[in-house]
């Protein structure tokens, strides 16, 4: 299928939100290049941020490409109320626990949507899709044995889990929040099903690990309308680290 | 691969060149080692080179086509270098000599990428030291020092080493 038979702006909607999800985790794994607990994990936090900077890098092409605008501005130049990533996304970088907590509920989540994406009739993004597939196995195989280890150590670990857990709860179903313009995606062929069914499948999913490990499970969002927007202070900061240097030189060709 | 000819010039040679370009991080290997190379069609105007990311973030890919329009200057002829996610890059596609020329330097080769499996359960899979040849090796990491990499640990020589990723 042909851009030109697809309404841009559905298009703009699920690229825009994807690319920001990827671009917002990979700077949030990038704050533990240095810091981490573990030299191994030092390595492997900045190699996911690698991967993810280079999802969104990927994306904001695709979006650029159908815009008719250049990547990186559509990346840096917004003001921080402009960008779509969820707001599970949104919450400062806390310790390892929260750390794990966060990125297996987006990770976990982020599979489910691929799975949806994979196979879709508009070939840039399908053929992207199947690649960031194989990618993603290996952050989820990760954060899952980290959630494990976590989860079943009594004492601190646990409890520090258990207090992120609590912490991500009104946002831990906000990559499922519904697209602008979803139906046009679904009735292209683009999307296989609402963000709705998407939530439902990712319960299912998650609901095996959360019981086997004894945590509980994220409720029903609420207010998932606004998932995608109202971003927090710590994500203003995030923005202000992420674009400074950027913005220290408008215009530049870096 | 596939490869189609144009008179004058063949594919084969365009290819011959293309097996000197060397992966920038890994330099004993080619992008035809590697199975980075999906298409080479030498038309009446231009030479188009196809390639494949080995990973979406891999931020060697620009040094990469150009090492490849450098390579191909030789041929006087328009180029029309491009990367494609068309086909996905898996080390499935790395070849028997690169898989050799790896061992040799040190790289444990990829074991068998099965993507009905979990990643867990393919990066357990034996993996052969590349020193000392022992099995008897361990995972440390799923992540090394580069995207493509993992990094193990062999109890025969006690030596750490590295070994691609299946994907």
């Amino acid at each position: 299928m042909t851009v030109a038979a697809i309404p841009t702006i559905a298009l703009d909607g699920l690229l825009r939100s994807m690319a920001d999800d990827e671009f917002v985790i990979g700077f949030s794994d990038s704050e533990w290049t240095g810091i981490a607990p573990i030299l191994e994990e030092d390595v492997a936090m900045s190699s996911l941020a690698q991967d993810e900077l280079g999802h969104a890098t990927a994306l904001f092409g695709l979006l650029g490409e159908l815009l008719g605008e250049d990547p990186n501005a559509i990346a840096y130049d917004r003001q921080p109320e402009h960008y779509r990533h969820c707001r599970l996304l949104d919450h400062a970088r806390g310790d390892w626990a929260m750390t794990i907590a966060r990125r297996y509920l987006y990770d976990s989540a982020d599979a489910v949507r691929l799975d949806a994406l994979a196979g879709g009739s508009w070939a840039p993004l399908s053929d992207l899709v199947a690649k960031l597939i194989r990618e993603e196995r290996y952050h989820l195989m990760h954060v899952g044995v980290w959630l494990n280890r976590l989860a079943h150590h009594d004492g601190e670990a646990r409890t520090r889990l258990l207090v992120a857990l609590r912490e991500l709860r009104p946002d831990a179903a906000t990559v499922f929040t519904p697209l602008p313009h979803e139906d046009t995606l679904i009735e292209a062929g683009i999307l296989e099903a609402p963000m709705s069914e998407l939530e439902r499948r990712w319960r299912e999913t998650i609901g095996p690990v959360f019981a086997d490990l004894d945590l509980p499970m994220p409720p029903a969002a609420t207010e998932l309308d606004r998932g995608r927007l109202d971003h927090r202070e710590a994500f203003r900061w995030l923005w202000g680290e992420f674009t400074s240097v950027r913005r220290s030189e408008p215009g530049a060709t870096w | 691969m596939t490869a189609v000819a144009a008179p004058g010039l063949s594919s084969a040679s365009v290819r011959e060149a293309l097996s000197e370009v060397a992966d920038p991080e890994i330099p004993v290997v080619s992008i035809i080692d590697l199975g980075m190379v999906e298409q080479i069609t030498v038309g009446a105007n231009a030479i188009h080179v196809v390639l494949l990311p080995t990973f979406v973030g891999c931020p060697a890919l620009d040094v990469i086509r150009s090492a490849v329009e450098t390579r191909l200057l030789e041929f006087d002829r328009p180029l029309d270098v491009r990367f494609t996610y068309r086909v996905p890059w898996t080390s499935e596609r790395i070849t028997p000599e690169g898989r050799e020329k790896l061992r040799r330097s040190g790289f444990a080769p990829p074991a068998r990428a099965r993507h009905d499996a979990p990643i867990l359960v393919q990066l357990s899979a034996p993996v052969r030291c590349p020193s000392c040849g022992s099995n008897r090796t361990v995972l440390e990491s799923a992540f090394g020092p580069t995207q493509c990499r993992a990094i193990y640990y062999c109890a025969a020589c006690r030596q750490p080493f590295e070994a691609f990723k299946p994907i």
